[in-house]
C-alpha cells in the first residue's frame, strides 16, 4: 500500500465528519418523528375536568369530521402564549378544537384557568397521569394534533401554535382533507 | 469603566497574539534570530493581558455589577462568595476566557522556562499556541463577549443554576480546561515538529511533561465530575456516557495514548508520525470537548437556530485547526523518518497495544457519541445511544488491555520474551484465581461481569507489584538492598507503577459499585427503621432550615450495625430561592467496604413521613483513591529531573560531547 | 425569537420536584417490580438528556414508569412494554439501538475499528522486518553517534 495515502487519510476522515456534522447542526435534536402519522388516534376515554359536567373526551369522539386535538395545560407558559390565538381561532369556527388537560397538580387549575381566559374547546379531557399524553407521545405541551374524518392521525405541531403556523402549514392541511372527504 | 477594561485589554491580547502567530514563525523560516526573538515577550504580554481581562470579570461578579450582562445572567447578590467567583467560569463565555487564560498561562511557562529550547522550536511551538489563541479571541470578541454591557442595569442577577453552586462542579470546569489546554502544547509542539520535518527522543522528552500535566488534570477534573454527579444526583450514578462526559474522556483515552506513544518515540526513535498524529488528535477530541458541549451544540438546543454566528464560527474554527493540522500532517508526516526497530513481543510492543486499545476506545465512544447526530445528518431518523451501547462496546475492548498491562512492564525494550514474562507473573495468576474465586462465593448470585472485573482489578493490582517487587529485588537480595534501590527508583518509574495501581485500584471501585448497590426506597415515619447492606436505619424526622441562598429540609438518619452505633446521616434537600430549583444533598458516610447513602425526598402525608432512598455503594471510595493513586503517580513523574519542564537532553548532550573532546 | 421558544419549552418541562422512583410506585410484586425496572433502564426520557426513565425525576418520566408497570400487571411482556413506549416515540426511546440498517455502523463500527487497528499494526512491524532483512534501511545510530549528531544540528540551527 501507497505510504503516502496512509498520512492522508486521518484529513479524508475528518473532512467526512464534517460534512455530516455541518449537516446534522442544522437538525434540532429535540424534533422527534410524529409516529402517529397516518394511524388511527389511540383509544383513550377521559374524565371531564372540573365544572364541565359534559361527558369529558374520547377517541370515539373524533371521527366524523376534521378537527385539531390540543394539549395544555395551566402550569404550561407556552399554552399562554398560545392560549389567544386558540380563542380567535374557536371563534372564526374554521374547525373544532379539543383540549387535554395535562397532568394538572390540582384539578382545579385547568378549569380555572379556561374560566379565567376563555374556553376554546368543544370537547376537553382530564389527562393527570400522562395516559392520553403518552398515548399520543406527547413530550411537552402544547401540542396539537390534526385528526382527520375517518379518526386518523395526520399531522403534529409541537410548541404553540400561532396565526403564521395555521396559515401557512395546519390549514392547507386541514383543507386538503376536507377536499379528500368531499371527492 | 472596569469591564470596558477588560473588553480593551481583550483586544490587545488579540492583537499580541495575531503578532505572536506570524512574526516569529517567519523569523523561524528565514532563520531570522530577532524575529524568533520576539515570541517571548509577546506570549508573557498576552498572558498579562489576557489575567488582567480575567480579573475584570472576576471584579464584576464579586462586586456584582449588573450593567454587566454576563452577570446578570450568572450571578445574584445572595450568593456566596465562592459561588461568585465560580460563576465567572459557571457559564459560556466566561468559560471561554477562562480557556484563553490557561492557554496564555503555558504559553508563557514555554517563553519563560523554555530557555533550552532550540530557539526555532520554540518560536514555532510559541507561533501555534498563538494561532489557536486567535481564534478563541476572535470567537470571544464576535460572538461571545463576556463583557457586554446591559442598560439599564437590573436591580439584581437571574442567579447562578443551583447545580453549579458545589464545591465539586465549582472546581471541575478549570481543572479539564487545565487538561484540555495542557494537551494544546503537545499539539503545538507536534505542528512544530511538522514543519520543521524534525521528530527525536529531545522532542519527545519535551512534549511528555507537558501531556502528562495534562493528563494528571484532566484526570482529575474527569473524577471531580464523577464525584460531583456520584453525591449531588441522588442515587450514587458516578459515570452516564453522557456526551458531556464522553467529550472529556475521548481526549483523556486519546491523551493516555500519547502519553505512552511518546515513551516510545524517546526510547527507540520510531512511531514518530503516529505520535504526531496522536498529539493532533488529542487536542482536536479537547477542541471538540470544550465548544460542543460547553456551548450546548451536541447536547442541548439547536445551536445554530438559537444562535447562527456562534454554531458557524465553531465549525469554521474547528475546520481551520483539525483541518490544517492534519493537512500538514498529510504534507509534511511522510518525512518524519524513523530508525528504531523492535519486535511485536517487546516493551515498545506492549506500549503499541495499549494505543491501539486507547484509541480504538476514543474512536468508537467518538462515533457513540457522534451517531445520533451522523444518522440524523443523513434523514436515518432519530436515535439514542446510551450507556448499555457504550458498556457493551467500551468493556470488551479495554479488558485484553488490562490484561496486558499486567504483563507489558515485564517485557524487556526491543525485544521481549513472553513466557519468562508470564512465569514472573505466577504468582499473581494465583492470587487473581483465587480471589475470583472468593468474589464468586461470596457474591455468586450478582452480575458476572462484576467478579471478572474484581478479578481484574486484582490481577492488575498484583501485577504491578510483583514488577515493583522485582525491580528492588524485594526477597531476592537482602532486606536493606530492596530498601536502597526502592528509594532510588527513578520518578519516572514510580509514575508507571502508581499510574497502573491507581488504575487497579479504580476498577475495583468500579466493579463494586457497579454491580452490587443495595437500594432501598420507601416511605419512612420517625421512628422507622429499614435495614440496607446490614446497616440498620433509623429515621429521626426531618425539619426545616435556610442556608444562605436556599430553604432547605433535613432529615436526620442514627445508622448502627450489630447494634453498634455506626454514624448519622443528614441527607439535605434544598430549594434555591432565585429559580426555585430543587436540588438533593445527599448524606454519605464512607468506609472501605462501601458508602452508607442517604437522600431524603418529598413529605408524604401529614404526620412526619418522608420518601427516603438508602442504598449501600460498594467499593466507591475506591474509585476516587484510585484516580488519586494515578493523578499523584504522574505528578511523581513530572518532578523526575528527566522530565522536568526546562531540562531536556539536546544541551546534555552536546555538553557531553564537549567534554569528550 | 427561537432563543426564546427553547427557553419556553424547558420550563414547559421542568415542572414539579418529583424524585425518581417513588414507593408508591413500586410494585407489590418483587419479580415484577424488577422487571419493571430492567425496562425503565432502558428506555430515555424523552424530555430529558440521555437519562433513563429510571434515573429521571421528570414528571413525564414517572408517568412513563407507572405506565410500564400498569402494562406489565396487565400481563404484557416485557417486550410488548417497549415496543408499545417504541410505538409511542419512536425508537429514539431506545438507550440501546436495535440492529439494524440504520445503526449498522454504529454496531459493526467498533469492531471494524479494531480489526482495522490490528491490520495497521501487523501491516506496521512487517515493514519494519522487510526493512531490517533487506538492508535497505540504515541501521540505527549508536546513543554515541546521536548525540553527537543533535550537538550538530542544534550549532547548525543557532
Amino acid at each position: 500500500m501507497n505510504k503516502r495515502l496512509l498520512f492522508v487519510l486521518p484529513l479524508a476522515v475528518f473532512l467526512v465528519l464534517a460534512v455530516y456534522f455541518a449537516i446534522g447542526l442544522t437538525k434540532d435534536p429535540r424534533k422527534l418523528p410524529n409516529m402517529l402519522a397516518g394511524k388511527p388516534v389511540p383509544a383513550f376515554a377521559l374524565q371531564p375536568i372540573k365544572g364541565r359536567d359534559d361527558k369529558g373526551f374520547a377517541s370515539t369522539d373524533l371521527p366524523g369530521r376534521v378537527s385539531l386535538v390540543n394539549i395544555f395545560g395551566s402550569w404550561c407558559v407556552a399554552c399562554q402564549i398560545e392560549h389567544p390565538f386558540l380563542m380567535q381561532l374557536a371563534a372564526s369556527g374554521a374547525v373544532p378544537i379539543h383540549g387535554i388537560d395535562w397532568r394538572e397538580v390540582d384539578p382545579d387549575a385547568g378549569p380555572d384557568w379556561l374560566k379565567k381566559k376563555g374556553d376554546p374547546y368543544e370537547l376537553v379531557g382530564d389527562d393527570p397521569r400522562s395516559k392520553a399524553a403518552i398515548a399520543f407521545g406527547v413530550t411537552g405541551a402544547p401540542e396539537t394534533f390534526v385528526v382527520d374524518r375517518q379518526g386518523v392521525v395526520r399531522y403534529k405541531h409541537v410548541g404553540p401554535l400561532n396565526e403564521e403556523i395555521w396559515r401557512d402549514i395546519v390549514k392547507p392541511i386541514i383543507d386538503k382533507l376536507r377536499a379528500e372527504g368531499a371527492s | 469603566m472596569i469591564a470596558e477594561l477588560g473588553h480593551f485589554t481583550l483586544i490587545l491580547a488579540l492583537f499580541m497574539a495575531v503578532v505572536q502567530s506570524s512574526l516569529p514563525l517567519i523569523g523561524a523560516q528565514r532563520r531570522h534570530a530577532a524575529w524568533m526573538a520576539l515570541a517571548q515577550p509577546t506570549a508573557v504580554l498576552q498572558f498579562l493581558l489576557v489575567a488582567i481581562a480575567f480579573l475584570c470579570l472576576t471584579h464584576a461578579f464579586v462586586t456584582s455589577d449588573f450593567s454587566v450582562v454576563n452577570v446578570v445572567k450568572n450571578s445574584h447578590t445572595a450568593k456566596p462568595l465562592i459561588y461568585k467567583i465560580s460563576g465567572v467560569w459557571g457559564n459560556h463565555e466566561g468559560s471561554l476566557l477562562l480557556w484563553v487564560l490557561i492557554l496564555s498561562i503555558f504559553g508563557a511557562a514555554v517563553a519563560v522556562f523554555g530557555g533550552n529550547l532550540p530557539p526555532s522550536l520554540k518560536a514555532r511551538v510559541l507561533s501555534v499556541q498563538a494561532m489557536i489563541a486567535v481564534g478563541f479571541y476572535l470567537f470571544m470578541l464576535l460572538t461571545s463577549n463576556p463583557f457586554e454591557r446591559i442598560h439599564p442595569p437590573p436591580f439584581n442577577g437571574q442567579g447562578l443554576n443551583p447545580l453549579l453552586q458545589d464545591p465539586g462542579l465549582a472546581f471541575h470546569p478549570p481543572m479539564l480546561y487545565l487538561g484540555y489546554v495542557g494537551f494544546s502544547m503537545a499539539f503545538s509542539f507536534a505542528i512544530a515538529a511538522l514543519i520543521e520535518g524534525r521528530v527525536d527522543a529531545a522532542w519527545a522528552r519535551w512534549v511528555r511533561p507537558w501531556t502528562l500535566a495534562a493528563w494528571c488534570f484532566l484526570t482529575a477534573g474527569i473524577a471531580l465530575g464523577s464525584w460531583w454527579a456520584y453525591y449531588e444526583l441522588g442515587w450514587g450514578g458516578w459515570w452516564f456516557w453522557d456526551p458531556v462526559e464522553n467529550a472529556s474522556f475521548m481526549p483523556w483515552l486519546a491523551g493516555t495514548a500519547l502519553l505512552h506513544s511518546a515513551t516510545v518515540v524517546e526510547k527507540r526513535d520510531t512511531l514518530k508520525g503516529w505520535t504526531v498524529l496522536l498529539a493532533i488528535i488529542t487536542f482536536s477530541l479537547s477542541l471538540l470537548g470544550t465548544f460542543l458541549v460547553r456551548s450546548g451544540v451536541l447536547t442541548s438546543v439547536h445551536a445554530f437556530a438559537t444562535d447562527p454566528a456562534r454554531g458557524v464560527f465553531i465549525l469554521i474554527l474547528l475546520i481551520i485547526v483539525i483541518g490544517g493540522s492534519l493537512a500538514l500532517f498529510a504534507w509534511r508526516g511522510p518525512q518524519l523518518t524513523s530508525t528504531g526497530l523492535f519486535q511485536p513481543i517487546s516493551r515498545e510492543g506492549a506500549l503499541l497495544f495499549n494505543n491501539l486499545v486507547m484509541t480504538t476506545a476514543a474512536a468508537a465512544v467518538l462515533l457513540g457519541t457522534l451517531y445520533p447526530l451522523l444518522l440524523d445528518a443523513v434523514g436515518g431518523g432519530k436515535v439514542s445511544v446510551g450507556p448499555p451501547f457504550f458498556n457493551a462496546v467500551f468493556i470488551p475492548i479495554m479488558v485484553p488491555m488490562i490484561v496486558a498491562m499486567a504483563i507489558g512492564p515485564f517485557l524487556n525494550w526491543k525485544r521481549g520474551d513472553l513466557m519468562p514474562a508470564l512465569s514472573r507473573l505466577r504468582v499473581a495468576f494465583a492470587v487473581t484465581v483465587a480471589a475470583g474465586l472468593a468474589a464468586w462465593s461470596i457474591y455468586g448470585d450478582g452480575p458476572f461481569l462484576g467478579v471478572a472485573a474484581l478479578a481484574l482489578a486484582v490481577w492488575l493490582g498484583t501485577g504491578t507489584l510483583t514488577e515493583l517487587a522485582g525491580r528492588v529485588k524485594l526477597f531476592r537480595a537482602p532486606l536493606d538492598e530492596s530498601l536502597r534501590r526502592f528509594r532510588r527508583m527513578p520518578r519516572s518509574a514510580w509514575g508507571m507503577t502508581l499510574g497502573h495501581l491507581g488504575l487497579a485500584i479504580a476498577i475495583a471501585g468500579m466493579a463494586g459499585a457497579g454491580a452490587w448497590t443495595v437500594e432501598s426506597i420507601q416511605v419512612m415515619k420517625p421512628g422507622d427503621k429499614v435495614t440496607v447492606g446490614g446497616y440498620v436505619y433509623a429515621f429521626e424526622g426531618a425539619k426545616n432550615g435556610k442556608g444562605p441562598n436556599y430553604s432547605l429540609v433535613h432529615g436526620t438518619f442514627q445508622v448502627s450495625r450489630n447494634g453498634e452505633h455506626v454514624a448519622t446521616l443528614r441527607p439535605e434537600k434544598r430549594v434555591y430561592d432565585v429559580s426555585q430549583q430543587p436540588t438533593t444533598e445527599a448524606a454519605i458516610h464512607t468506609t472501605w467496604r462501601g458508602d452508607l447513602y442517604a437522600v431524603i425526598g418529598d413529605p408524604e402525608g401529614t404526620d412526619g413521613a418522608y420518601v427516603t432512598r438508602i442504598y449501600f455503594n460498594p467499593l466507591v471510595v475506591w474509585m476516587w483513591v484510585g484516580t488519586l493513586v494515578m493523578v499523584f503517580g504522574g505528578a511523581l513523574s513530572l518532578t523526575d529531573r528527566r522530565h522536568r519542564v526546562g531540562a531536556p537532553q539536546r544541551r546534555t548532550g552536546a555538553a557531553a560531547v564537549a567534554a569528550g573532546t | 425569537m427561537f432563543r426564546w421558544l427553547v427557553l419556553i419549552l424547558a420550563l414547559a418541562v421542568a415542572d414539579g420536584p418529583a424524585m425518581a422512583v417513588n414507593p408508591s410506585e413500586v410494585l407489590a410484586d418483587p419479580l415484577l417490580e424488577k422487571r419493571a425496572r430492567e425496562i425503565s433502564k432502558g428506555l430515555r426520557c424523552v424530555v430529558c438528556q440521555n437519562q433513563s426513565i429510571d434515573d429521571s425525576d421528570a414528571t413525564l418520566a414517572r408517568d412513563l414508569r407507572v405506565l410500564v408497570r400498569e402494562r406489565l400487571v396487565a400481563g404484557d411482556s416485557d417486550q410488548d412494554v417497549v415496543d408499545y413506549v417504541v410505538s409511542r416515540y419512536g425508537e429514539f426511546v431506545l438507550l440501546k439501538p436495535p440492529f439494524k440498517f440504520a445503526t449498522a455502523v454504529l454496531w459493526v463500527g467498533p469492531a471494524v475499528i479494531v480489526l482495522a487497528a490490528l491490520a495497521a499494526m501487523a501491516a506496521f512491524f512487517r515493514r519494519q522486518r522487510r526493512g531490517a532483512t533487506g538492508g535497505a534501511r540504515p541501521t540505527a545510530l549508536s546513543d554515541d553517534e546521536r548525540r553527537r549528531l543533535d550537538a550538530l544540528m542544534k550549532d547548525d540551527r543557532t
